[in-house]
């Protein structure tokens, strides 16, 4: 049962994505699983955490997706499997179709080289007794590039273009003597520098203070457009998706739980943790300081031994009996193509596929 | 190097790191000079205490600068050699016999307030068969001449002046140190200052043959650090003390910290089993006695003190620093600069070296200045135990040689307080420098 599940479950995502956008994705997880192993008096298993289970989607080039959701669901180990940071223990990934565990550590430091990486707290991304110029030659000498004149040239090129100007004022700072905008400006450099097909940014902005935040969204939504990238925005914070994100996937407990456009999400959530998310976030109006929100009872199961069927049948108002805490839920799409939703609601009105 | 320089840079404002620089430079200085001006062939013989090399030292004595100090004047070591002295007037009459009469004249002056302990003349004459005669006189400032002795002079005499008993009878029941130079006639017996004149009236019976005689008088004080038992002068292990004591704690600090350092880092990177077996390897190793292993060692193989330095090194690298270390890259390895160089494909060495490393350096550098002053006092502490070189002079070997000898009973303050100070003043100083650098180093303890 559970196989055909998912062999069920990649129709659907190569069909969903085929019609929108054709060739060959440049970024395809299949049925990834990211399990950390628990030792017991250091060698002995003693269980898995699953920080990630059973995670499949594609991206092609030029997309922008936003993953939600709250913290400890597996974002962050998603993010570092996808830079090839963790090891899958089931599935796999392939980028620009070569599959990710086929290849040598050579080839693997060469494909870390075409995915940027944003962090959250750019003070903490940038080691402390580098030199700016220091920090953005460290990844083109890791990658080859010999020729100080050359390393020189790209690093001002990459500053000018994320608007570290002019660039003299900058290249022999220290991350200390930058303000928070800046740090991340760097950062941002550091993940261009290499000319990469996808940026992965994990919370770019969280870190940040109001007022620099729309800067730095709508630089990294220039440089998304001006080199076609694609990018993975990482989010708790659903008010900045909107930036540049087309589709946002909300993860729940190691799983994609929906994947809609943000259109779809904002106005037409269909999974009741999805629902229970978007009530949580607050809106700068002051009657909400006399509203009691509605959040769901309990908290976020534990990965190492999670809910049998789905897992957020514990917490969910409307669960059903016998069907959600026994059985895995398929994907349906009750509502406009391309919004899939795993939620047992839906199997009546949704089609199954 | 550009924040080396301006680590420099910013020492230089902290009191307590120019003055333990400036010890530091002092002893530096002295230790070089000590290896230029006493090469080290001539200071283990010096140390080795050869009697052709220290006979003209006077036995377990201060120093000289002690004089300096109280009103009443000790006598200062006088050597005069006719061999080579300028205190010494020559004359020579050879007769048409083949005899010939030698006479020399030593002059020399006498300002002190008590009297020499001990003297003694010795003889370096040459002939075939028939030995040449001496007779030795002996003029007081006041122009009294005493008769010494009338000797004939086999190769190599001692004459003893203290041992002669007609001279004592002579002297009216005085020994010849006390008898020679006091006021006539004052008792309890009071020195006579003034010129002293000494001469030996020889006649020998063969054409080459010769006389040459050396006049020591042994002080109550002598030289720049007084003398051990053995007649040596302690500032020959003194001063080659500095060198050792410094390259032996300069190296069992650098050692200890560098690999220390590098330990903990392989360890934290790798993690897993790796990580393990060195926590294992130095919880073991942190509850093993160190000072009774050395003593074994020293015991049963060999007590050089490089041997020392490298099983002291040996013991500790899997030590405190290593857990020290350890807590430190932990919470490195999880900084997102460090995922950041993972993502864009770092090797593990290059972050081992480039991105952890550095990070742990001002905590080490610090630390192992400070640390320097440890490993001096073992070595000491070592020497002190009986477990020092054999052949080099060291510090901890003279406090060694001044316990085993009674130096605090007998009141020979000098034969330990001279290598304890200078101990002190190594420690002050690697200290001084030490707390200055971890201020500088670590913002946080900066004064405001």
């Amino acid at each position: 049962m559970e196989n055909i599940q998912k062999t069920d479950q990649n129709q659907v995502n190569t069909m969903d994505n085929a019609s929108k956008n054709n060739g060959t994705p440049l970024l395809s997880l299949k049925n990834l699983h990211v399990w950390f192993e628990l030792k017991r008096w250091g060698f002995a298993h003693a269980g898995y955490v699953r920080a990630v289970d059973d995670v499949s989607f594609d991206l092609h080039r030029g997309d922008a997706i936003a993953i939600v959701g709250e913290s400890g669901s597996g974002k962050t180990s998603l993010m570092k499997t996808i830079l090839g940071i963790n090891r899958p223990i089931k599935g796999d990934i392939f980028f620009d179709g070569q599959s990710l565990s086929e290849l040598n550590p050579r080839q693997l430091r060469e494909f870390r080289s075409k995915i940027g990486f944003v962090q959250q707290d750019p003070y903490g991304a940038l080691p402390p007794f580098m030199s700016v110029r220091r920090i953005l030659s460290e990844p083109l000498i890791i990658n080859g590039i010999k020729d100080p004149d050359e390393r020189e040239e790209r690093i001002r090129k990459v500053m000018s273009e994320v608007k570290l100007n002019p660039v003299d004022d900058f290249i022999e700072k220290f991350p200390h003597m930058l303000s928070g905008g800046q740090q991340q400006r760097v950062v941002i450099a550091r993940a261009m520098i290499l000319g990469p097909k996808l940026i992965v940014a994990d919370e770019p902005v969280s870190m940040l203070d109001a007022s620099v935040r729309v800067e730095i969204l709508k630089l990294l939504e220039n440089l998304q457009h001006s080199h076609d990238l694609a990018v993975i925005y990482i989010t708790h914070d659903l008010s900045t998706v909107r930036y540049f994100s087309e589709r946002i996937f909300v993860m729940y407990a190691g799983q994609l739980i929906e994947k809609s456009s943000v259109d779809g999400i904002l106005s037409n959530h269909l999974h009741p943790y999805t629902d229970a998310l978007l009530k949580g976030t607050s809106e700068p109006d002051a009657n909400n300081a006399k509203i009691f929100k509605e959040v769901p009872p309990g908290e976020p199961p534990s990965l190492v031994n999670p809910p049998k069927g789905c897992r957020f049948h514990p917490r969910c108002a409307k669960m059903i009996d016998g069907l959600c805490n026994v059985e895995d839920p398929p994907e349906f799409e009750p509502a406009e193509p391309g919004h899939l939703t795993f939620c047992w609601l839906y199997k009546q009105n949704g089609h199954e596929s | 190097m550009k924040a080396l320089k301006n680590a420099f840079r910013e020492i230089l404002r902290y009191p307590a790191a120019v003055g333990g620089l400036v010890i530091l430079f002092l002893l530096i200085v002295a230790a070089i000079s000590a290896m230029i001006f006493i090469p080290y062939d001539e200071a283990i013989s010096l140390w080795r205490g050869d009697e052709a090399v220290v006979y003209t030292n006077p036995k377990a004595v201060p120093p000289a600068w002690m004089n300096f100090f109280t009103s009443e004047k000790l006598p200062v070591t006088q050597v005069i050699n006719s061999v080579d002295s300028p205190k010494v007037e020559r004359v020579v009459e050879p007769h048409s016999d083949g005899t010939t009469d030698i006479t020399l004249t030593y002059t020399f002056d006498f300002e002190y307030d008590r009297f020499y302990p001990e003297m003694v003349l010795y003889f370096d004459t040459t002939f075939d068969t028939k030995q040449p005669f001496v007779a030795i006189r002996w003029v007081t400032p006041d122009g009294t001449e005493i008769r010494v002795a009338d000797i004939g002079v086999d190769r190599s005499l001692s004459y003893r002046f203290a041992q002669d008993d007609k001279l004592t009878r002579r002297l009216g029941g005085e020994v010849a140190e006390i008898g020679l130079f006091k006021v006539p006639d004052s008792d309890p017996p009071v020195p006579q200052k003034g010129t002293y004149q000494m001469r030996l009236e020889g006649l020998t019976f063969e054409p080459d043959s010769t006389i040459e005689a050396e006049l020591v008088m042994y002080g109550m004080v002598h030289g720049l650090a007084g003398t051990d038992h053995l007649r040596r002068d302690l500032l020959t292990p003194l001063l080659w003390g500095i060198p050792i004591a410094l390259s032996f704690g300069l190296v069992a600090s650098l050692g200890i910290s560098i690999l220390g350092m590098a330990i903990a880092a392989v360890g934290v990177w790798y993690g897993g089993w790796i990580d393990e077996v060195i926590q294992r390897i130095t919880e073991v190793n942190l509850v093993l006695p160190f000072l009774p292993i050395l003593i074994m060692i020293g015991t049963f193989y060999n007590r050089s003190i490089w041997l020392m330095l490298g099983v002291t090194i040996l013991l500790s690298i899997f030590g405190g620093q290593v857990k020290q270390n350890r807590a430190i890259f932990l919470q490195i390895k999880e900084t997102t600069y460090v995922e950041a160089a993972k993502a864009y494909g770092a090797s593990d060495m290059r972050i081992i070296f480039l991105y952890l490393i550095p990070r742990i350096i001002p905590v080490i550098i610090p630390a192992l200045v400070a640390g320097i002053p440890g490993f001096v006092f073992l070595e000491a502490a070592l020497a002190v135990l009986g477990l020092g070189d054999p052949v080099l002079p060291t510090w901890g070997k003279v406090i060694n040689d001044a316990s085993n000898n009674g130096a605090l009973f007998r009141g020979l303050y000098y034969w330990v307080l001279e290598p304890a100070a200078l101990l002190a003043l190594t420690g002050l100083a690697f200290a001084m420098l030490g707390f200055s650098l971890d201020r500088v180093f670590n913002p946080r303890l900066r004064e405001a």
